[in-house]
Protein backbone atom coordinates (compact mmCIF):
# COMPACT_ATOMS: atom_id res chain seq x y z
CA UNK A 1 0.00 0.00 0.00
CA UNK A 2 1.35 3.86 -0.83
CA UNK A 3 0.64 6.79 -1.00
CA UNK A 4 -0.24 9.80 -3.50
CA UNK A 5 -1.61 13.22 -2.92
CA UNK A 6 -4.45 14.42 -5.52
CA UNK A 7 -5.89 17.96 -4.92
CA UNK A 8 -3.50 18.47 -1.86
CA UNK A 9 -4.85 15.32 0.00
CA UNK A 10 -3.00 12.22 0.46
CA UNK A 11 -5.16 8.59 -0.42
CA UNK A 12 -4.08 5.60 -0.16
CA UNK A 13 -3.36 3.31 -3.59
CA UNK A 14 -2.39 0.07 -4.31
CA UNK A 15 0.65 -0.70 -6.82
CA UNK A 16 -0.87 0.20 -9.80
CA UNK A 17 -2.81 3.77 -8.39
CA UNK A 18 -6.49 2.12 -7.81
CA UNK A 19 -7.88 3.75 -4.41
CA UNK A 20 -8.36 1.47 -1.59
CA UNK A 21 -10.67 3.83 0.51
CA UNK A 22 -13.35 5.40 -1.42
CA UNK A 23 -14.45 7.27 1.55
CA UNK A 24 -11.36 9.75 0.80
CA UNK A 25 -12.40 10.43 -2.80
CA UNK A 26 -13.53 13.31 -3.59
CA UNK A 27 -14.48 15.08 -7.04
CA UNK A 28 -11.68 17.35 -7.03
CA UNK A 29 -9.38 14.25 -6.64
CA UNK A 30 -11.60 12.63 -9.93
CA UNK A 31 -10.47 14.87 -11.71
CA UNK A 32 -7.23 15.07 -11.11
CA UNK A 33 -6.86 11.65 -11.57
CA UNK A 34 -8.19 11.97 -14.95
CA UNK A 35 -5.93 14.58 -15.78
CA UNK A 36 -2.86 12.10 -15.08
CA UNK A 37 -4.68 9.51 -16.89
CA UNK A 38 -5.31 11.80 -20.53
CA UNK A 39 -8.41 12.61 -19.63
CA UNK A 40 -8.79 16.55 -19.69
CA UNK A 41 -12.01 17.47 -19.44
CA UNK A 42 -14.45 15.50 -16.90
CA UNK A 43 -17.93 16.15 -19.07
CA UNK A 44 -21.60 15.26 -17.87
CA UNK A 45 -21.06 12.04 -19.86
CA UNK A 46 -18.13 10.90 -18.01
CA UNK A 47 -19.84 12.02 -15.01
CA UNK A 48 -22.71 9.88 -15.32
CA UNK A 49 -20.60 6.37 -15.73
CA UNK A 50 -18.02 7.38 -12.64
CA UNK A 51 -21.13 8.04 -10.12
CA UNK A 52 -22.47 4.50 -11.75
CA UNK A 53 -19.59 3.20 -10.96
CA UNK A 54 -19.27 4.74 -7.04
CA UNK A 55 -22.97 3.54 -6.49
CA UNK A 56 -22.11 0.11 -7.79
CA UNK A 57 -19.65 -0.74 -5.64
CA UNK A 58 -21.38 1.06 -2.46
CA UNK A 59 -23.82 -1.16 -2.88
CA UNK A 60 -22.99 -4.28 -4.22
CA UNK A 61 -19.05 -4.49 -3.26
CA UNK A 62 -17.49 -4.94 -6.73
CA UNK A 63 -16.95 -2.73 -9.06
CA UNK A 64 -19.47 -3.21 -12.63
CA UNK A 65 -17.43 -4.88 -15.55
CA UNK A 66 -18.28 -3.55 -19.16
CA UNK A 67 -20.32 -5.60 -20.06
CA UNK A 68 -22.64 -4.02 -16.83
CA UNK A 69 -21.84 -0.95 -17.44
CA UNK A 70 -23.18 -1.01 -21.13
CA UNK A 71 -26.66 -2.51 -20.06
CA UNK A 72 -26.92 -0.51 -16.86
CA UNK A 73 -25.07 3.12 -17.19
CA UNK A 74 -27.07 4.32 -19.79
CA UNK A 75 -23.92 4.95 -21.79
CA UNK A 76 -23.08 2.56 -24.56
CA UNK A 77 -20.31 0.76 -24.95
CA UNK A 78 -19.12 2.16 -27.89
CA UNK A 79 -18.68 5.48 -26.11
CA UNK A 80 -17.31 4.38 -23.19
CA UNK A 81 -14.58 3.11 -25.16
CA UNK A 82 -14.29 7.16 -26.28
CA UNK A 83 -14.91 8.71 -22.83
CA UNK A 84 -12.63 6.15 -21.31
CA UNK A 85 -10.02 5.08 -24.04
CA UNK A 86 -8.46 1.75 -24.09
CA UNK A 87 -9.96 -0.02 -20.85
CA UNK A 88 -13.13 1.76 -19.64
CA UNK A 89 -14.27 -0.09 -16.66
CA UNK A 90 -10.51 0.07 -15.04
CA UNK A 91 -10.24 3.84 -15.79
CA UNK A 92 -13.36 4.60 -14.72
CA UNK A 93 -12.91 2.65 -11.20
CA UNK A 94 -9.69 4.69 -10.79
CA UNK A 95 -10.68 7.69 -11.30
CA UNK A 96 -14.00 7.27 -9.37
CA UNK A 97 -11.97 5.97 -6.41
CA UNK A 98 -12.31 2.17 -6.13
CA UNK A 99 -10.47 -0.29 -5.96
CA UNK A 100 -9.59 -2.19 -9.59
CA UNK A 101 -12.23 -4.34 -11.09
CA UNK A 102 -11.85 -7.83 -9.96
CA UNK A 103 -12.22 -8.77 -13.46
CA UNK A 104 -13.51 -12.15 -14.03
CA UNK A 105 -12.33 -15.65 -12.97
CA UNK B 1 -47.86 -38.56 13.06
CA UNK B 2 -48.43 -36.22 10.21
CA UNK B 3 -45.23 -35.64 8.27
CA UNK B 4 -45.48 -32.08 6.30
CA UNK B 5 -45.13 -32.84 3.42
CA UNK B 6 -42.02 -30.50 1.79
CA UNK B 7 -41.43 -29.86 -1.83
CA UNK B 8 -37.77 -28.88 -3.43
CA UNK B 9 -37.79 -27.55 -6.87
CA UNK B 10 -34.50 -27.73 -8.62
CA UNK B 11 -34.59 -25.67 -11.83
CA UNK B 12 -32.59 -26.84 -14.48
CA UNK B 13 -30.92 -30.51 -15.08
CA UNK B 14 -27.71 -30.17 -16.17
CA UNK B 15 -24.70 -31.34 -13.96
CA UNK B 16 -25.42 -29.35 -10.56
CA UNK B 17 -29.16 -29.98 -10.70
CA UNK B 18 -28.90 -33.27 -11.36
CA UNK B 19 -25.96 -34.07 -8.77
CA UNK B 20 -27.73 -32.09 -6.14
CA UNK B 21 -31.15 -33.66 -6.99
CA UNK B 22 -29.65 -37.11 -6.13
CA UNK B 23 -27.55 -36.05 -3.20
CA UNK B 24 -30.47 -34.23 -1.69
CA UNK B 25 -32.51 -37.62 -2.55
CA UNK B 26 -29.93 -40.11 -0.64
CA UNK B 27 -29.98 -37.27 2.31
CA UNK B 28 -33.68 -37.07 2.48
CA UNK B 29 -36.66 -38.97 3.68
CA UNK B 30 -39.15 -39.64 1.02
CA UNK B 31 -42.12 -37.57 2.39
CA UNK B 32 -39.73 -34.72 0.80
CA UNK B 33 -40.82 -34.51 -3.16
CA UNK B 34 -37.80 -33.08 -4.91
CA UNK B 35 -38.84 -32.09 -8.55
CA UNK B 36 -36.29 -31.41 -11.63
CA UNK B 37 -37.45 -28.93 -14.41
CA UNK B 38 -35.53 -29.18 -17.64
CA UNK B 39 -36.56 -27.37 -21.38
CA UNK B 40 -35.47 -30.80 -22.43
CA UNK B 41 -34.02 -34.31 -22.18
CA UNK B 42 -30.80 -33.77 -23.80
CA UNK B 43 -27.97 -33.89 -20.83
CA UNK B 44 -24.47 -32.97 -22.60
CA UNK B 45 -21.24 -34.21 -21.10
CA UNK B 46 -20.24 -29.99 -22.07
CA UNK B 47 -16.21 -31.01 -21.28
CA UNK B 48 -16.40 -33.17 -24.37
CA UNK B 49 -17.58 -30.45 -26.64
CA UNK B 50 -13.45 -29.18 -26.86
CA UNK B 51 -12.45 -32.34 -28.30
CA UNK B 52 -15.22 -32.65 -30.80
CA UNK B 53 -14.10 -30.36 -33.31
CA UNK B 54 -10.56 -32.35 -33.43
CA UNK B 55 -12.58 -36.08 -34.07
CA UNK B 56 -11.29 -37.01 -30.61
CA UNK B 57 -14.75 -37.55 -29.68
CA UNK B 58 -17.80 -38.52 -31.36
CA UNK B 59 -21.16 -35.44 -30.73
CA UNK B 60 -23.60 -38.20 -30.39
CA UNK B 61 -21.50 -40.27 -27.69
CA UNK B 62 -21.81 -37.08 -25.03
CA UNK B 63 -25.33 -36.96 -24.73
CA UNK B 64 -27.26 -38.65 -22.81
CA UNK B 65 -31.19 -38.30 -21.06
CA UNK B 66 -31.53 -36.12 -18.42
CA UNK B 67 -34.37 -37.78 -16.39
CA UNK B 68 -32.19 -41.22 -16.73
CA UNK B 69 -29.44 -39.38 -14.55
CA UNK B 70 -31.91 -39.20 -11.66
CA UNK B 71 -32.45 -41.63 -9.02
CA UNK B 72 -35.84 -43.42 -8.05
CA UNK B 73 -37.45 -40.85 -6.47
CA UNK B 74 -37.04 -37.71 -8.38
CA UNK B 75 -39.87 -36.46 -10.54
CA UNK B 76 -38.72 -35.34 -14.06
CA UNK B 77 -40.64 -32.00 -15.55
CA UNK B 78 -39.82 -31.28 -19.44
CA UNK B 79 -41.13 -27.26 -19.61
CA UNK B 80 -39.88 -23.99 -19.87
CA UNK B 81 -40.01 -22.05 -17.08
CA UNK B 82 -41.56 -18.54 -17.64
CA UNK B 83 -40.59 -16.67 -14.01
CA UNK B 84 -39.96 -17.27 -10.38
CA UNK B 85 -42.47 -15.48 -7.94
CA UNK B 86 -40.31 -15.37 -4.67
CA UNK B 87 -42.44 -13.78 -2.46
CA UNK B 88 -45.36 -16.74 -2.65
CA UNK B 89 -42.59 -19.18 -3.43
CA UNK B 90 -44.43 -20.29 -6.87
CA UNK B 91 -42.32 -21.43 -10.58
CA UNK B 92 -44.91 -20.55 -13.25
CA UNK B 93 -44.23 -22.85 -16.14
CA UNK B 94 -44.29 -21.63 -19.70
CA UNK B 95 -47.65 -24.08 -20.00
CA UNK B 96 -48.89 -22.02 -17.48
CA UNK B 97 -48.67 -24.51 -14.64
CA UNK B 98 -47.10 -23.56 -11.76
CA UNK B 99 -45.04 -25.22 -8.79
CA UNK B 100 -44.99 -24.62 -5.46
CA UNK B 101 -41.79 -24.87 -3.52
CA UNK B 102 -40.68 -24.70 -0.18
CA UNK B 103 -36.99 -24.42 -1.28
CA UNK B 104 -36.08 -23.84 -5.04
CA UNK B 105 -32.42 -24.19 -6.79
CA UNK B 106 -31.69 -22.28 -9.32
CA UNK B 107 -29.43 -24.40 -11.81
CA UNK B 108 -30.52 -23.22 -15.13
CA UNK B 109 -26.50 -22.74 -16.05
CA UNK B 110 -25.66 -20.20 -18.62
CA UNK B 111 -27.07 -18.97 -21.74
CA UNK B 112 -24.91 -18.33 -25.10
CA UNK B 113 -25.80 -14.98 -26.68
CA UNK B 114 -24.65 -14.71 -29.68
CA UNK B 115 -26.30 -12.29 -31.51
CA UNK B 116 -25.12 -9.58 -28.75
CA UNK B 117 -22.28 -9.42 -30.93
CA UNK B 118 -22.60 -7.53 -33.69
CA UNK B 119 -21.86 -9.66 -37.05
CA UNK B 120 -20.73 -12.65 -35.43
CA UNK B 121 -23.90 -14.63 -36.52
CA UNK B 122 -24.43 -12.94 -39.48
CA UNK B 123 -23.09 -14.28 -43.22
CA UNK B 124 -20.32 -16.11 -42.50
CA UNK B 125 -21.86 -17.75 -39.05
CA UNK B 126 -21.39 -21.92 -39.97
CA UNK B 127 -19.05 -21.17 -42.66
CA UNK B 128 -15.81 -19.28 -41.58
CA UNK B 129 -17.36 -18.16 -37.65
CA UNK B 130 -17.89 -20.81 -35.32
CA UNK B 131 -18.26 -21.48 -31.62
CA UNK B 132 -17.67 -25.02 -30.41
CA UNK B 133 -19.68 -24.11 -27.25
CA UNK B 134 -22.82 -26.13 -28.45
CA UNK B 135 -23.08 -30.16 -29.79
CA UNK B 136 -23.85 -28.37 -33.33
CA UNK B 137 -21.12 -25.89 -33.33
CA UNK B 138 -18.85 -27.90 -32.54
CA UNK B 139 -19.59 -30.55 -35.27
CA UNK B 140 -20.01 -27.84 -38.03
CA UNK B 141 -16.87 -26.84 -36.86
CA UNK B 142 -15.52 -30.71 -37.25
CA UNK B 143 -16.23 -30.38 -40.81
CA UNK B 144 -14.96 -27.47 -41.45
CA UNK B 145 -11.30 -28.16 -39.64
CA UNK B 146 -10.93 -30.78 -41.62
CA UNK B 147 -10.48 -28.56 -45.04
CA UNK B 148 -8.63 -25.76 -43.44
CA UNK B 149 -5.01 -26.31 -44.70
CA UNK B 150 -3.71 -22.84 -44.02
CA UNK B 151 -4.62 -19.05 -43.21
CA UNK B 152 -5.50 -17.09 -40.39
CA UNK B 153 -7.12 -18.88 -37.61
CA UNK B 154 -8.45 -16.43 -34.65
CA UNK B 155 -9.33 -18.03 -31.51
CA UNK B 156 -11.30 -15.10 -29.76
CA UNK B 157 -12.83 -15.06 -26.33
CA UNK B 158 -15.71 -11.75 -27.00
CA UNK B 159 -15.98 -10.88 -23.28
CA UNK B 160 -15.67 -12.94 -19.82
CA UNK B 161 -17.86 -14.45 -17.92
CA UNK B 162 -17.78 -17.42 -19.63
CA UNK B 163 -18.00 -21.64 -18.81
CA UNK B 164 -14.90 -22.55 -18.38
CA UNK B 165 -12.43 -19.96 -18.76
CA UNK B 166 -9.62 -22.15 -20.04
CA UNK B 167 -11.37 -24.02 -22.89
CA UNK B 168 -10.46 -21.34 -25.21
CA UNK B 169 -6.84 -21.72 -24.57
CA UNK B 170 -7.40 -25.43 -24.75
CA UNK B 171 -9.26 -25.18 -28.24
CA UNK B 172 -6.15 -22.92 -29.50
CA UNK B 173 -3.33 -25.65 -28.16
CA UNK B 174 -5.41 -28.31 -29.97
CA UNK B 175 -5.56 -26.67 -33.01
CA UNK B 176 -1.74 -26.08 -32.74
CA UNK B 177 -1.51 -30.11 -32.27
CA UNK B 178 -4.04 -31.19 -35.08
CA UNK B 179 -2.59 -28.75 -37.49
CA UNK B 180 1.04 -30.39 -36.63
CA UNK B 181 -0.49 -33.92 -37.09
CA UNK B 182 -1.81 -33.03 -40.28
CA UNK B 183 1.61 -31.45 -41.39
CA UNK B 184 0.05 -28.10 -42.56
CA UNK B 185 0.91 -26.56 -39.01
CA UNK B 186 3.48 -23.96 -41.02
CA UNK B 187 0.86 -22.59 -43.61
CA UNK B 188 -1.59 -21.68 -40.05
CA UNK B 189 -0.91 -18.50 -37.98
CA UNK B 190 -2.77 -18.91 -35.29
CA UNK B 191 -3.75 -15.74 -32.54
CA UNK B 192 -5.58 -15.82 -29.19
CA UNK B 193 -7.71 -13.10 -28.33
CA UNK B 194 -8.30 -12.64 -25.33
CA UNK B 195 -9.92 -9.20 -23.46
CA UNK B 196 -8.01 -10.17 -20.01
CA UNK B 197 -4.85 -8.47 -19.74
CA UNK B 198 -2.42 -11.71 -19.94
CA UNK B 199 -3.46 -15.22 -20.85
CA UNK B 200 -5.66 -16.06 -18.02
CA UNK B 201 -7.55 -14.64 -15.26
CA UNK B 202 -4.91 -15.48 -12.40
CA UNK B 203 -1.13 -13.69 -12.55
CA UNK B 204 1.26 -17.28 -11.72
CA UNK B 205 -0.63 -19.19 -14.45
CA UNK B 206 -0.77 -16.84 -16.64
CA UNK B 207 2.31 -16.73 -16.86
CA UNK B 208 2.65 -20.13 -17.27
CA UNK B 209 -0.06 -19.83 -19.95
CA UNK B 210 1.98 -17.03 -21.66
CA UNK B 211 5.06 -19.12 -21.48
CA UNK B 212 3.04 -22.33 -23.11
CA UNK B 213 1.51 -20.03 -26.06
CA UNK B 214 4.54 -18.71 -26.88
CA UNK B 215 6.09 -22.22 -27.55
CA UNK B 216 3.99 -23.36 -29.47
CA UNK B 217 4.35 -19.86 -32.08
CA UNK B 218 0.35 -19.18 -30.83
CA UNK B 219 0.03 -15.22 -30.75
CA UNK B 220 -1.23 -13.58 -28.06
CA UNK B 221 -3.62 -10.56 -28.32
CA UNK B 222 -4.47 -9.51 -24.92
CA UNK B 223 -6.86 -6.99 -24.10
CA UNK B 224 -8.70 -6.80 -27.41
CA UNK B 225 -12.41 -6.24 -26.16
CA UNK B 226 -14.40 -7.27 -29.33
CA UNK B 227 -17.15 -5.16 -30.29
CA UNK B 228 -17.96 -6.24 -33.56
CA UNK B 229 -17.07 -9.17 -36.45
CA UNK B 230 -17.13 -7.73 -40.32
CA UNK B 231 -17.15 -11.14 -41.84
CA UNK B 232 -17.26 -9.84 -45.77
CA UNK B 233 -13.87 -8.63 -44.50
CA UNK B 234 -13.04 -10.97 -42.65
CA UNK B 235 -11.92 -8.79 -39.82
CA UNK B 236 -12.84 -8.84 -35.62
CA UNK B 237 -12.88 -5.74 -34.43
CA UNK B 238 -12.74 -4.14 -30.95
CA UNK B 239 -14.45 -1.39 -29.41
CA UNK B 240 -11.56 1.11 -29.86
CA UNK B 241 -11.00 0.22 -33.93
CA UNK B 242 -8.35 -2.11 -33.54
CA UNK B 243 -8.76 -4.90 -35.81
CA UNK B 244 -7.63 -9.20 -36.45
CA UNK B 245 -7.92 -10.29 -39.63
CA UNK B 246 -9.10 -13.95 -39.76
CA UNK B 247 -9.92 -16.84 -42.21
CA UNK B 248 -11.47 -18.76 -39.67
CA UNK B 249 -12.37 -17.31 -36.13
CA UNK B 250 -13.39 -19.80 -33.77
CA UNK B 251 -15.18 -17.15 -30.83
CA UNK B 252 -16.19 -18.05 -27.13
CA UNK B 253 -19.64 -15.79 -27.62
CA UNK B 254 -21.40 -13.57 -24.66
CA UNK B 255 -22.67 -15.22 -21.79
CA UNK B 256 -25.44 -14.83 -19.79
CA UNK B 257 -27.87 -16.15 -17.14
CA UNK B 258 -31.40 -18.31 -18.24
CA UNK B 259 -33.91 -15.65 -19.09
CA UNK B 260 -36.13 -16.49 -16.84
CA UNK B 261 -34.01 -15.26 -14.46
CA UNK B 262 -34.47 -11.17 -15.99
CA UNK B 263 -38.52 -11.78 -15.68
CA UNK B 264 -38.45 -12.63 -12.25
CA UNK B 265 -37.78 -8.97 -10.24
CA UNK B 266 -34.93 -8.86 -7.73
CA UNK B 267 -33.06 -12.35 -8.63
CA UNK B 268 -30.34 -11.87 -10.89
CA UNK B 269 -27.59 -9.12 -12.17
CA UNK B 270 -27.65 -7.27 -15.14
CA UNK B 271 -26.63 -10.46 -17.12
CA UNK B 272 -29.17 -12.58 -15.85
CA UNK B 273 -26.61 -14.32 -13.06
CA UNK B 274 -28.56 -15.37 -9.71
CA UNK B 275 -27.22 -12.84 -6.85
CA UNK B 276 -25.65 -15.19 -5.01
CA UNK B 277 -23.89 -15.68 -1.10
CA UNK B 278 -20.33 -16.49 -1.69
CA UNK B 279 -20.82 -19.25 1.09
CA UNK B 280 -24.03 -20.23 1.69
CA UNK B 281 -25.47 -20.29 -1.86
CA UNK B 282 -28.50 -18.79 -0.98
CA UNK B 283 -29.95 -15.73 -3.19
CA UNK B 284 -29.97 -12.79 -2.14
CA UNK B 285 -33.23 -12.36 -3.19
CA UNK B 286 -35.34 -15.29 -0.60
CA UNK B 287 -33.51 -17.47 1.98
CA UNK B 288 -35.52 -20.70 0.41
CA UNK B 289 -34.14 -19.81 -2.69
CA UNK B 290 -30.67 -20.97 -3.52
CA UNK B 291 -28.38 -21.10 -6.46
CA UNK B 292 -25.67 -23.70 -8.06
CA UNK B 293 -23.13 -23.60 -10.52
CA UNK B 294 -22.76 -21.44 -13.77
CA UNK B 295 -26.15 -19.76 -12.99
CA UNK B 296 -24.64 -18.08 -10.19
CA UNK B 297 -23.00 -14.45 -9.96
CA UNK B 298 -19.67 -16.12 -7.75
CA UNK B 299 -16.74 -14.88 -8.66
CA UNK B 300 -14.94 -18.16 -9.01
CA UNK B 301 -15.13 -20.31 -12.66
CA UNK B 302 -17.84 -21.30 -14.46
CA UNK B 303 -16.77 -24.58 -14.29
CA UNK B 304 -18.21 -28.41 -13.35
CA UNK B 305 -15.88 -29.00 -10.30
CA UNK B 306 -17.03 -25.60 -8.73
CA UNK B 307 -20.30 -26.96 -9.03
CA UNK B 308 -19.47 -30.23 -7.77
CA UNK B 309 -17.90 -28.38 -4.63
CA UNK B 310 -20.53 -25.87 -4.08
CA UNK B 311 -23.04 -29.34 -3.60
CA UNK B 312 -21.71 -30.47 -0.76
CA UNK B 313 -22.32 -26.99 1.17
CA UNK B 314 -25.71 -26.39 -0.90
CA UNK B 315 -27.29 -29.87 0.50
CA UNK B 316 -26.09 -29.40 3.93
CA UNK B 317 -27.77 -25.90 3.97
CA UNK B 318 -30.99 -26.87 2.21
CA UNK B 319 -31.54 -29.91 4.56
CA UNK B 320 -30.64 -27.46 7.23
CA UNK B 321 -32.97 -24.97 6.05
CA UNK B 322 -35.91 -27.87 5.85
CA UNK B 323 -35.15 -28.60 9.37
CA UNK B 324 -35.02 -25.09 10.71
CA UNK B 325 -31.85 -25.01 12.35
CA UNK B 326 -28.86 -22.39 10.74
CA UNK B 327 -26.90 -22.66 8.04
CA UNK B 328 -23.91 -23.98 8.25
CA UNK B 329 -23.03 -25.25 4.69
CA UNK B 330 -19.83 -22.61 3.43
CA UNK B 331 -18.45 -22.99 0.04
CA UNK B 332 -14.48 -21.37 0.04
CA UNK B 333 -14.94 -21.08 -3.89
CA UNK B 334 -12.92 -23.97 -5.05
CA UNK B 335 -12.38 -25.21 -8.37
CA UNK B 336 -10.25 -27.21 -10.03
CA UNK B 337 -9.29 -27.66 -13.85
CA UNK B 338 -7.52 -29.76 -16.33
CA UNK B 339 -5.93 -27.72 -19.34
CA UNK B 340 -5.47 -29.80 -22.33
CA UNK B 341 -2.36 -28.81 -23.98
CA UNK B 342 -2.31 -30.98 -27.19
CA UNK B 343 0.49 -33.96 -27.77
CA UNK B 344 -1.14 -36.27 -25.19
CA UNK B 345 -0.66 -33.87 -22.38
CA UNK B 346 -2.58 -31.42 -19.94
CA UNK B 347 -1.73 -29.31 -17.04
CA UNK B 348 -4.18 -29.30 -13.78
CA UNK B 349 -4.49 -26.10 -11.68
CA UNK B 350 -6.72 -26.12 -8.44
CA UNK B 351 -7.78 -22.76 -6.27
CA UNK B 352 -10.06 -21.08 -4.83
CA UNK B 353 -11.61 -17.26 -3.69
CA UNK B 354 -8.51 -16.44 -1.99
CA UNK B 355 -5.44 -18.64 -3.41
CA UNK B 356 -4.83 -18.15 -7.12
CA UNK B 357 -3.22 -21.65 -9.02
CA UNK B 358 0.37 -22.31 -8.10
CA UNK B 359 2.48 -25.43 -8.54
CA UNK B 360 2.54 -28.35 -6.29
CA UNK B 361 0.74 -31.93 -6.30
CA UNK B 362 -3.03 -33.36 -7.01
CA UNK B 363 -4.91 -34.89 -4.89
CA UNK B 364 -2.54 -35.68 -2.35
CA UNK B 365 -0.04 -32.90 -1.12
CA UNK B 366 3.67 -33.62 -1.91
CA UNK B 367 2.31 -37.09 -3.58
CA UNK B 368 -0.02 -36.47 -6.44
CA UNK B 369 0.28 -38.46 -8.62
CA UNK B 370 -1.02 -35.12 -10.44
CA UNK B 371 1.41 -32.60 -11.06
CA UNK B 372 -0.70 -29.06 -10.78
CA UNK B 373 0.37 -26.26 -13.13
CA UNK B 374 2.64 -27.94 -15.32
CA UNK B 375 2.22 -30.40 -18.27
CA UNK B 376 1.67 -33.71 -17.74
CA UNK B 377 0.96 -37.35 -19.72
CA UNK B 378 -0.94 -38.43 -16.88
CA UNK B 379 -3.01 -35.17 -16.26
CA UNK B 380 -4.24 -36.24 -19.66
CA UNK B 381 -4.95 -39.44 -18.55
CA UNK B 382 -6.63 -38.47 -16.03
CA UNK B 383 -8.77 -36.11 -18.11
CA UNK B 384 -9.52 -38.90 -20.34
CA UNK B 385 -10.68 -40.70 -17.13
CA UNK B 386 -12.59 -38.54 -16.04
CA UNK B 387 -15.85 -38.79 -18.42
CA UNK B 388 -17.10 -42.05 -17.05
CA UNK B 389 -16.60 -40.58 -13.54
CA UNK B 390 -19.00 -37.53 -14.35
CA UNK B 391 -22.06 -40.02 -15.11
CA UNK B 392 -21.46 -43.03 -12.43
CA UNK B 393 -19.40 -41.25 -9.93
CA UNK B 394 -20.40 -37.54 -9.89
CA UNK B 395 -23.70 -37.05 -11.08
CA UNK B 396 -25.28 -39.61 -8.56
CA UNK B 397 -23.85 -37.25 -6.02
CA UNK B 398 -21.11 -39.60 -4.79
CA UNK B 399 -17.81 -37.95 -3.62
CA UNK B 400 -14.67 -38.54 -5.61
CA UNK B 401 -12.14 -40.68 -3.80
CA UNK B 402 -9.52 -38.49 -2.23
CA UNK B 403 -11.27 -35.29 -3.61
CA UNK B 404 -12.57 -33.20 -0.86
CA UNK B 405 -14.48 -30.21 -1.61
CA UNK B 406 -12.86 -27.55 0.30
CA UNK B 407 -8.87 -26.43 -1.11
CA UNK B 408 -6.34 -27.73 0.48
CA UNK B 409 -3.08 -25.40 0.65
CA UNK B 410 -0.73 -28.61 1.72
CA UNK B 411 2.04 -28.87 -0.65
CA UNK B 412 1.23 -26.00 -2.87
CA UNK B 413 4.04 -23.46 -3.78
CA UNK B 414 3.26 -20.52 -2.49
CA UNK B 415 4.81 -17.40 -3.08
CA UNK B 416 4.36 -15.71 -0.11
CA UNK B 417 3.89 -12.24 -2.40
CA UNK B 418 2.64 -11.95 -6.01
CA UNK B 419 2.30 -8.34 -7.38
CA UNK B 420 -0.99 -7.90 -9.31
CA UNK B 421 -3.78 -9.91 -7.51
CA UNK B 422 -6.47 -11.55 -9.12
CA UNK B 423 -6.98 -9.86 -12.78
Amino acid sequence: MSTLTYAGTPVDVDPEGFMTDPGQWTEAIAAEIAAANGIDALTDRHWQVIRFMREAYLTKGAAPSIRTLGKASGVPIKELYELFPKGPAKLAAKIAGIPKPRGCI
Amino acid sequence: MLAMAQRIVILGGGTGGTLLANRLRRRLDRATEIVVVDRDDRHVYQPGLLFVPFGLERPDRIVRSRAQQLHDGIEFREAEIDRLDADSSTVCLRDGSTLDYDVCVIATGADLLPEETDGLTGPGWGESIFSFYTLDGATALRDRLQMFTGGRLVVNVVDMPIKCPVAALEFAFLADWHLTRLGVRGDVEITYATPLDAAFTKPVAADHLAGMLERKGIRLQAEFATGRVDSERGRLVSWDEREIPFDLLVAVPLHGGAGFVARSPGLGDELGFVETDLHTLQSRRAPNVFAIGDATNLPTSKAGSATHFEAEALSENIAALLAGEPLQGSYDGHVNCFIESGFHKAMLIDFNYEQEPVPGRFPEPHVGPLPLLRESRLNHLAKLAFEPLYWNVLLPGHGVPGLGSDLDLAGKQLAPTHQGGAR
